[in-house]
């Protein structure tokens, strides 16, 4: 046996340094502790700057804000409602493509392509995620722009020409810039993104479900139906949900292309506006407490409809982590 | 027809469908870099790297709007990615099964997608009006607001990743636990959080959006933290939106430096981490 008596003093030093183990344990302990909950913080500043800020306009014009889509700086009358409206028409648009389109590439990624081909092509998806919509932005405004108001603005104005109600929807001369170009570049943006967790979320579907219907006879297609998009379903919408929130905050690549028009047109090819690109166009410019009060108060009107989209899409795609066997 | 070839023939049309939505959406994202790529290199020279943002009608470079932009990332990897860390730290560590975490890894996931033209006005109300002007340092805390939620999850991520043995072992020997975290745990988990940090900088260079009213934009030269800043994105969006052809050459030249910027990262950024799942 080793004597494990100790003189006073190395028991004081020993005492010494565990006091300080103690004591920088402690600090570092709160150090995180106070870092985790900044995250809070911000969260939480963020929406009471917002709120604060939009104060002036909400007292201003109460209720009618958010229902009438006067937007006149001179006379200082404000209305939300045509950048409310743009915004989620643009979006749902865009959802509209994106999703059947973003879902069709990763069934083809997880059950058609080769093993060889679809890696590299997931990597590629990937990294065209995270390409900035500035980009998507210019290359809508110089490129995409001017074809669509050569090419497939003037043919859906003559399709749906005679057509009652679908007339409406595509009427009037083909700017180029406006509403559907807006959402065709939104659609484009968020593909990417829907494929990546489309295909993340296909691929927890374990094999011996799969093998089994393979086993019984069942084509790949009646795989896919009937076996992997029943038992991905929550993570699926999980990934449109993350993805619709990023259309309805998307600024950049709106701002280029939606012509700032602050009416509703039922026409999709006329020029709009959405939340966001009101903001980026108008906020340097805004003067007087009242103009930016109401630019506020349509970011704050912003973050609501994001987080609480956001906030869906976390709780569906959490479920899915969870319990990856349910 | 068979009940059996109608299922056949029902397969291949969805398969087909998928295969032709694959390149459908394909196409487009190789059109967009393709246009970019062609656009873009037409307008660089060496006089991008080495001239200011000209007047229009002359010619000119980015160099200003770079150097504002680097010095603007820096300043919000700086401000951002240690708070994220230790916030990750606590979420992996101290605090693995408290409540606490599980909001902040709620919040922090809604952080992570939330618009950032709604971070910008954020620190247009607590940084802007308060200082009464605009500024560079508001333009790196809103960028650093975008950095913290990408670090957090990824600190958090690979934290998780690092065997409970290791931790064990080192708190054996006697070790206290930030001693074991930040010798044994941070080394183990090293190569991920660094992925985490070159996202990060990757999100942050194209961003527009929160620097429109925080930096604002600059004409000329200057790294003066407490004046408006240039930025590349920000030059690029005035000058695309211009009616001058120089002023919107250059803007696809800036366009080409932030993707390829953007690009090189994430690659830099796949390779550490596939290099650590080889080990």
């Amino acid at each position: 046996m080793v004597d494990v008596t100790m003189s006073e003093a190395t028991a004081a030093d020993r005492a010494r340094v565990l006091r300080g183990f103690i004591a920088s344990d402690k600090l570092f302990h709160n150090l995180t502790r106070g870092s985790a909950l900044l995250v809070l913080i911000i969260l939480f500043g963020v929406m009471v700057s917002l709120f604060l800020g939009a104060i002036p306009a909400l007292r201003a014009f109460g209720f009618n804000f958010f229902t009438t889509q006067s937007w006149n700086p001179v006379t200082e009358k404000f209305g939300a409602l045509a950048p409310i409206y743009g915004t989620i028409v643009t979006s749902v648009v865009a959802m509209g493509i994106a999703v059947p389109v973003g879902i069709g590439v990763a069934i083809f990624l997880t059950e058609l392509c080769p093993r060889v081909l679809s890696r590299p092509i997931g990597i590629a998806i990937e990294l065209l995620a995270g390409i900035p919509s500035i980009i998507y932005g210019i290359w809508g405004l110089f490129v995409f722009a001017p074809f669509l108001q050569q090419t497939l603005q003037p043919a859906l104005i003559e399709l749906f020409g005679p057509i009652p109600v679908l007339n409406a929807l595509f009427a009037g001369p083909p700017y180029g810039i406006g509403m559907l170009t807006a959402s065709l570049i939104l659609a484009i943006m968020v593909l990417p993104f829907i494929t990546s967790i489309t295909r993340d979320v296909f691929e927890t579907t374990p094999a011996v479900l799969k093998e089994s219907a393979y086993a019984l006879g069942a084509t790949t297609w009646e795989v896919v139906w009937n076996v992997v998009l029943p038992y991905t379903r929550a993570g699926v919408l999980g990934g449109v949900m993350l993805g619709l929130g990023r259309a309805l905050g998307e600024t950049m690549a709106v701002t280029f292309v939606i012509g700032n028009a602050h009416k509703i047109n039922p026409s999709l090819l006329a020029p709009g506006t959405t939340i966001s690109a009101t903001i980026a166009n108008e906020f340097t410019e805004a003067v007087g407490d009242l103009y930016t009060s109401a630019l506020i108060a349509l970011g704050l009107i912003l973050f609501f409809i994001t987080f609480t989209v956001l906030a869906i899409a976390r709780y569906l795609l959490s479920r899915i982590e969870q319990h990856p066997g349910l | 027809m068979s009940h059996y070839s109608k299922r056949l023939l029902k397969n291949r049309i969805w398969l087909g469908l998928s295969v032709a939505a694959a390149a459908f959406g394909l196409a487009w994202l190789v059109l967009i870099l393709a246009v970019l790529f062609a656009k873009g290199l037409a307008g660089l020279s060496l006089s991008v790297f080495t001239e200011m943002t000209p007047p229009p009608g002359s010619d000119g470079g980015l160099l200003n709007a770079i150097v504002g932009s680097l010095i603007m990332t820096v300043l919000a990897v700086i401000f951002g990615t240690p708070v994220g860390i230790l916030a990750g730290t606590y979420m992996a560590e101290y605090g693995r099964y408290d409540r606490l975490t599980a909001y902040v890894r709620f919040i922090n996931d809604i952080l992570l997608s939330a618009p950032s033209i709604i971070i910008g006005l954020f620190i247009y109300e607590i940084m802007v009006v308060p200082m009464g002007h605009f500024s560079g340092l508001a333009g790196a805390v809103a960028l650093a607001v975008i950095v913290l939620p990408v670090v957090v999850r990824t600190t958090e991520d690979m934290l998780l990743l690092v065997p409970g043995k290791l931790r064990e072992a080192a708190t054996a020997l006697g070790a206290p636990r930030w001693f074991m975290i930040s010798r044994v745990a941070y080394r183990a988990a090293r190569a991920g959080v660094i992925t985490g940090i070159l996202l990060a900088i990757a999100r942050i260079s194209g961003e527009t959006a929160p620097l429109l009213f925080t930096a604002l934009n600059n004409q000329f030269w200057s790294t003066n933290l407490n004046a408006p800043m240039p930025s590349l994105p920000a030059v690029i969006f005035q000058f695309a939106l211009s009616p001058y052809a120089d002023w919107q050459r250059l803007a696809w030249t800036g366009a080409l430096i932030i993707t390829f910027t953007v690009l090189t990262l994430s690659v830099l950024a796949r390779v550490l981490t596939a290099k650590r799942s080889h080990e």
